[in-house]
């Protein structure tokens, strides 16, 4: 096999962490989804979004796999007789794009906030700290259940709520490493040398912090999709005529018995999305750790 | 110990506090707080009428020194729906949820300890791999789909369980196993994540060197050690478990603290809504004193 | 007693690998040696010369994979020790051959007492006399010096100091009288002079027990204080091996000279630049004080810590002061004070004449361009995301005023070469160097904004032996070529007696002795610098104890 065969340079970072994805099968399967599903998300609904809205009469509650009405009724109609993968293209766009809104927002706001609480010793870093422990000592669905139904159900303030929800999580990791970083010895040298606090945080520590809370963001995508899908479920999320995946499941609840499909493919994506994103954090967490990065690697061993 | 207890109550109550100040303004500065608090339908007398009864046409800030007043002496309002106190509504519906979550908490923590360190103890192993795979699933599914799809199977196709309500054993089985999904899945990759690293520790080299025997060292020492990070990351997802709650007793018409929640919030009682907030938040108080005491207790270097 | 019979251990050939993505990395490499009853081996080397991997093996530690011992025979008293299965490995473990580490509190379980500990060991070999178990675990623990010990069997790892959990490891390590006991590095985290006392100890018991000792260390003065026999290692092969004072006295192989070199002990001492001294002051501290109050128990008071406790020192152009002191005797904090990374509780420092502690602003940043440090570890005084062009001119990116942007790029290079590294060196990253070469480009970022004063904290105490020697000398050729004055703090009193025109002996926040460095090593007045001179442990060739005795005793001891 050519990837084993002596090395005449060394290979680039890109190139090795590719070689270590192709090894584990679950991993790559997980990226090509996600790669897959990103394309869709973007380019898709330009594609199909006029079939997403389309009543048809004669294909109400259509059973899936039935290939006659064409390939975007493949998995069925729903009980106005919607294509449902059609739907599930132009759902994806939403569910992915509100929770890549809420991680950017979450992240940002959490990682500055962080910042700022583990670099100042003032009286703003435990005012943020306390509220931060307000937020995390409650659960975040109910919180999010409560502003919802006092700001009013939108797409702008279902991305607000998620965020809230999540900063707390960026927020305490950038702090723990701020305050942890802070008293790193190159800090120290920088001090000594006459860098300013503005230096320091953005020069210094900045760049340490970010691969840490991007890692995080990785994994928190799959809980904010989890979360938005359970709000939108549950009716207080994103409103007609807007939907995400969530949404989708809610109204094929009321035809479990009858049409089975309306519900089960959302969930199903929903599922397989949050899947592929799970598998793949655990794996870039097992090639980042150096103690585990041999079990992806492919060991060779001297002549005997 | 005491004065330890002393300031995390404090913190505790500024949190319950800061919470209920939180949600009073934000109902008061979205709009008109009858219409969160009267029925969709109800006409413009009414609401005037409501207004001018409960203070509403005073200063913001009288109405919250009120609503303070009221709080110490423990009049938490009436449920609009039920005509009866709004607490005794909440403490009605707590026990259920309790029990719920304690059952699946219990069985998931059990669980996922036995999973996560047989797979850690062979690690790359097939049971590793199964262990793994399934642990990411339960973490990546959602819990409104597991559970529509389990009445599809379970109680509309084989008729084996009830779809929904209270009982005996059968009315148990699937709100249970769809709170414990995520729970359990986090945990065994928790579990397994200390384990490896506890493993990899100096101490455990000198019980290598002691000859100590390997079942003894893993359940002895690494298990010992791994299970304080456990204990933080299991009271965290208790905490989340409400809102496990809340879908599943929506789903399965479990009258516990969740299902409550939504009721009141689609009925618009407000009184009962704020109940359960502070049900809910004093429940998570106890529960994080509970695990800051076992902490202590199992790790000999923590003393408060 | 023919010698045949002598030999507990026999290691032959032994080859281990490392197995990653690239060629596999061979940690050792065709090792043999023989192990005496009785005797002590010493495995000396550098890190990185694959002495702690050797050992591993024996005790069957090394995980495979990762590892992967390529060839190799091990026989420890007639049996086989590559070919045992896990009960038989186990078994041998901890009763027959027995392990002690460099860290004690990272190799003593956290959640578990001590005692408990301790008593695992007659546990897992069977040999637990209902009841008695506690008993002999008291009697261990005083026997390696622990007091109060019925009463400390019940404490936790991290309720003892250093020294005090090396000695628990160690009576775990002899609770069931060991053939052979490895010995990793145990005194290297450890102050002088409880080295000293921890060795005496591993000897007293060797005589005792009549067990073999095999010895890993990197330092040359423990090794001689300990040895019967040495091996050198250098890049996982044995280089050198043979009588201590044979290898001590007449090395034979280069690298075993270049080491024996490097001991400050043995250099002869560099010409004294008397000028110097005669300097006019540069830098003059007075009544400098550091408190910090510390919350002792759940109701205590809070005491006062005197962390530095009226020190007072002048330093002049062009002189090197040496602070001197264990662990918590407060050197390191003059330095963060010196450097305004820490206020002092009281106290002023004329830095030229103005005063370090009351600068502000612009007159604070003059002055940082002024002095620089250099930190014990040079990997972490750089920031890992940063190349070694933006480490060096990082100065200049702080004070613009010191060199225009279009000369940087010219000036990195000047450094680099200043220090004895390559131009091209710039566009690489810290973790790419070695520590020797590290230090080297945490100098050159030092020399970057023209300093009239660098102090050194622990600058070369992270450093191998040899390496050590060569940061110095750099740092006191480039004091000749640019009149700097240096602060060099450190607890190896050796290490300075070449390099400081003027010693500083400090303990518990006091300065206890100042002196020039030849009156002081010459005639030491302070008890407490006596000690430290006389904690350096001295060959054991030179001692009453020597190696034949206690092997004698051993034997009759064993039967």
């Amino acid at each position: 096999m050519a990837l084993d065969a002596p090395m005449t340079r060394p290979k680039s970072r890109l190139q090795v962490v590719l070689i270590y994805l192709m090894r584990d099968k679950f991993a790559l399967a997980s990226a090509l989804f996600l790669v897959l599903l990103i394309s869709l998300a973007i380019f898709g609904p330009l594609w199909v979004g006029d079939e997403a809205g389309r009543l048809g009469l004669r294909q109400r509650n259509l059973p899936p796999f039935d290939f006659e009405q064409g390939w975007l009724y493949v998995l069925g109609a729903d009980t106005l007789g919607r294509p449902i993968l059609a739907r599930l293209i132009v759902g994806a766009q939403n569910t992915l794009a509100i929770a890549a809104a809420a991680v950017v927002c979450s992240m940002t706001i959490g990682g500055a906030l962080g910042l700022l609480a583990g670099y100042s010793e003032r009286w703003y870093s435990q005012l943020i700290m306390r509220l931060a422990d307000i937020v995390m000592s409650f659960p975040s669905l109910l919180l999010a259940l409560i502003v919802l139904y006092t700001l009013g159900p939108s797409i702008i303030n279902l991305v607000i709520v998620l965020a809230i929800t999540r900063v707390p999580i960026y927020l305490r990791t950038c702090r723990a490493e701020v305050l942890e970083l802070r008293e790193r010895m190159f800090v120290s040298a920088a001090r000594s040398m006459g860098a300013g606090s503005g230096r320091i945080l953005f020069r210094h520590i900045s760049p340490l912090v970010l691969p840490t809370l991007m890692t995080i963001a990785a994994v928190d995508f799959a809980t904010v999709i989890l979360a938005e899908s359970a709000l939108s479920f549950l009716g207080l999320g994103i409103q007609p005529p807007d939907f995400t995946w969530g949404a989708m499941v809610a109204n094929g609840r009321g035809y479990l018995t009858t049409a089975w499909w309306i519900a089960f493919w959302p969930g199903l994506a929903i599922m397989l999305t949050t899947l592929s994103l799970n598998i793949l954090a655990s794996w870039a967490r097992m090639v980042a750790d150096p103690q585990q990065r041999w079990r992806v690697q492919a060991l060779r061993k001297a002549a005997r | 110990m005491l004065s330890y207890l002393g300031r995390r109550s404090f913190h505790s109550l500024v949190s319950v506090l800061g919470l209920l100040t939180l949600v009073f303004f934000l109902t008061r500065l979205t709009g008109d707080p009858s219409a969160l608090y009267l029925p969709l339908d109800s006409s413009i007398e009414a609401r005037t009428a409501f207004a001018r009864l409960n203070g509403l046409d005073q200063p913001i800030y009288w109405q919250f020194l009120q609503y303070l007043k009221d709080l110490l002496d423990l009049d938490f309002g009436q449920s609009l729906r039920q005509n009866r106190s709004a607490m005794e509504v909440a403490l009605e519906a707590f026990p259920q949820t309790l029990k719920l979550a304690f059952v699946a908490m219990t069985l998931s923590t059990l669980l996922a300890v036995l999973v996560g360190s047989l797979a850690a103890a062979r690690p790359g192993s097939r049971f590793d791999r199964i262990a793994s795979i399934v642990s990411l699933g339960g973490a990546s599914a959602p819990d409104f789909w597991i559970a529509i799809v389990g009445i599809l199977i379970f109680a509309v196709g084989f008729e084996l369980l009830p779809t929904s309500g209270t009982g005996g054993f059968a009315y148990w089985v699937m709100p249970v196993f769809v709170l414990m999904l995520r729970p359990f899945g986090l945990l065994v990759q928790v579990v397994r994540g200390t384990m490896l690293s506890a493993l990899a520790s100096p101490y455990i080299r000198t019980a290598h060197a002691k000859g100590m025997a390997r079942r003894k060292i893993i359940f002895g020492h690494a298990l010992r050690n791994s299970l304080l990070p456990v204990i933080t990351v299991a009271g965290d997802l208790a905490t989340g478990l409400i809102n496990g709650a809340v879908v599943v007793e929506t789903i399965f018409g479990w009258p516990g603290i969740g299902k409550l929640m939504i009721d009141s919030i689609i009925q618009r009682d407000f009184a009962v809504v704020q109940s359960t907030i502070l049900v809910t938040a004093i429940a998570i108080f106890v529960l994080n004193i509970a695990i800051d005491l076992l902490y202590a207790a199992l790790d000999p270097r923590i003393r408060y | 007693m023919s010698a045949a019979r002598d030999i507990i251990l026999d290691l032959k050939g032994l080859t281990v690998d490392f197995l990653s993505e690239e060629e596999p990395v061979r940690a050792v490499d065709s090792v043999s040696f023989q192990v005496r009853r009785g005797e002590t081996l010493v495995i000396l080397g550098e890190s990185g010369s694959g002495k702690s991997v050797s050992t591993g093996t024996i005790m069957g530690l090394i995980d495979c994979p990762p590892g992967d011992i390529v060839a190799g025979t091990c026989s420890f008293d007639g049996m086989d020790l590559m070919c045992l299965d896990a009960e038989m490995r186990r078994d041998l473990n901890g009763r027959r051959i027995a392990m002690i580490f460099q860290d004690p509190l990272a190799y003593l379980n956290p959640v578990y007492t001590v005692g408990r500990q301790i008593a695992e060991v007659f546990e897992s070999h069977g040999d637990a006399g209902e009841g008695s178990v506690r008993e002999r675990v008291v009697k261990l623990l005083e026997r390696v010096g622990i007091p109060d010990a019925r009463k400390r069997a019940d404490f936790y790892p991290h309720q003892f100091s250093g020294g005090q959990r090396q000695r628990v490891m160690i009576a775990m390590a002899i609770a069931l009288k060991p053939d052979i006991l490895i010995a990793d590095e145990p005194t290297t985290a450890l102050d002088v002079s409880v080295q000293a006392q921890i060795l005496d100890l591993l000897r007293d018991l060797q005589r005792e027990t009549g067990m073999a000792i095999i010895m890993i260390t990197h330092d040359l003065e423990v090794a001689a204080a300990m040895a019967d026999r040495v091996i050198v290692m250098n890049a996982g092969k044995i280089v050198e091996a043979g009588k201590a004072e044979n290898v001590f006295q007449e090395p034979k192989h280069p690298y075993t000279r270049r080491l024996i070199e490097a001991v400050p002990h043995s250099r002869p001492a560099v010409e004294r630049r008397r000028s110097a001294i005669q300097g006019e002051p540069l830098l003059r501290v007075k009544h400098l004080s550091k408190h910090y109050l510390l919350k002792a128990g759940f109701f205590a008071e809070k005491r006062e810590f005197r962390a530095v406790d009226d020190v007072n020192f002048t330093l002049r152009r062009g002189e090197t002061l040496g602070i001197v002191g264990e662990s918590g005797s407060g050197k390191s904090s003059i330095a963060r004070m010196l450097l305004r990374l820490n206020e002092p509780t009281a106290g002023k420092a004329f830095f030229a004449g103005e005063d370090i502690f009351k600068l502000e602003g612009p007159a604070l940043g003059r002055f940082r361009r002024r002095v620089q440090m250099v930190f014990q570890d040079p990997f972490g005084s750089m920031n890992p995301r940063m190349d070694v062009r933006t480490i060096i001119s990082e100065p200049w990116a702080i004070h613009p005023d010191i060199l225009p942007r279009a000369q940087w790029a010219g000036r990195v290079v000047e450094l680099l070469e200043l220090v004895g590294l390559k131009p091209d060196h710039a566009n690489r990253y810290p973790h790419q160097f070695s520590g020797g070469q590290r230090q080297r480009i945490a100098i050159a970022r030092a020399l970057a904004s023209d300093p009239e004063m660098i102090v050194c904290d622990e600058a070369v105490s992270a450093l191998d032996v040899s390496i050590q020697m060569q940061v110095v000398e750099l740092l006191a050729d480039l004091q000749r070529r640019l009149g700097l004055a240096y602060i060099f703090i450190t607890h190896d009193l050796p290490i300075v007696r070449h390099f400081a025109d003027r010693i500083l002996v400090m303990k518990q926040g006091r300065v206890v002795e100042e002196n020039e460095t030849e009156a002081l090593f010459a005639s030491p007045q302070h008890e407490y610098t006596q000690a430290l001179l006389q904690s350096v442990p001295r060959p054991k060739w030179l001692r009453g104890d020597a190696a034949l005795q206690s092997t004698s005793e051993g034997a009759i001891q064993q039967g």
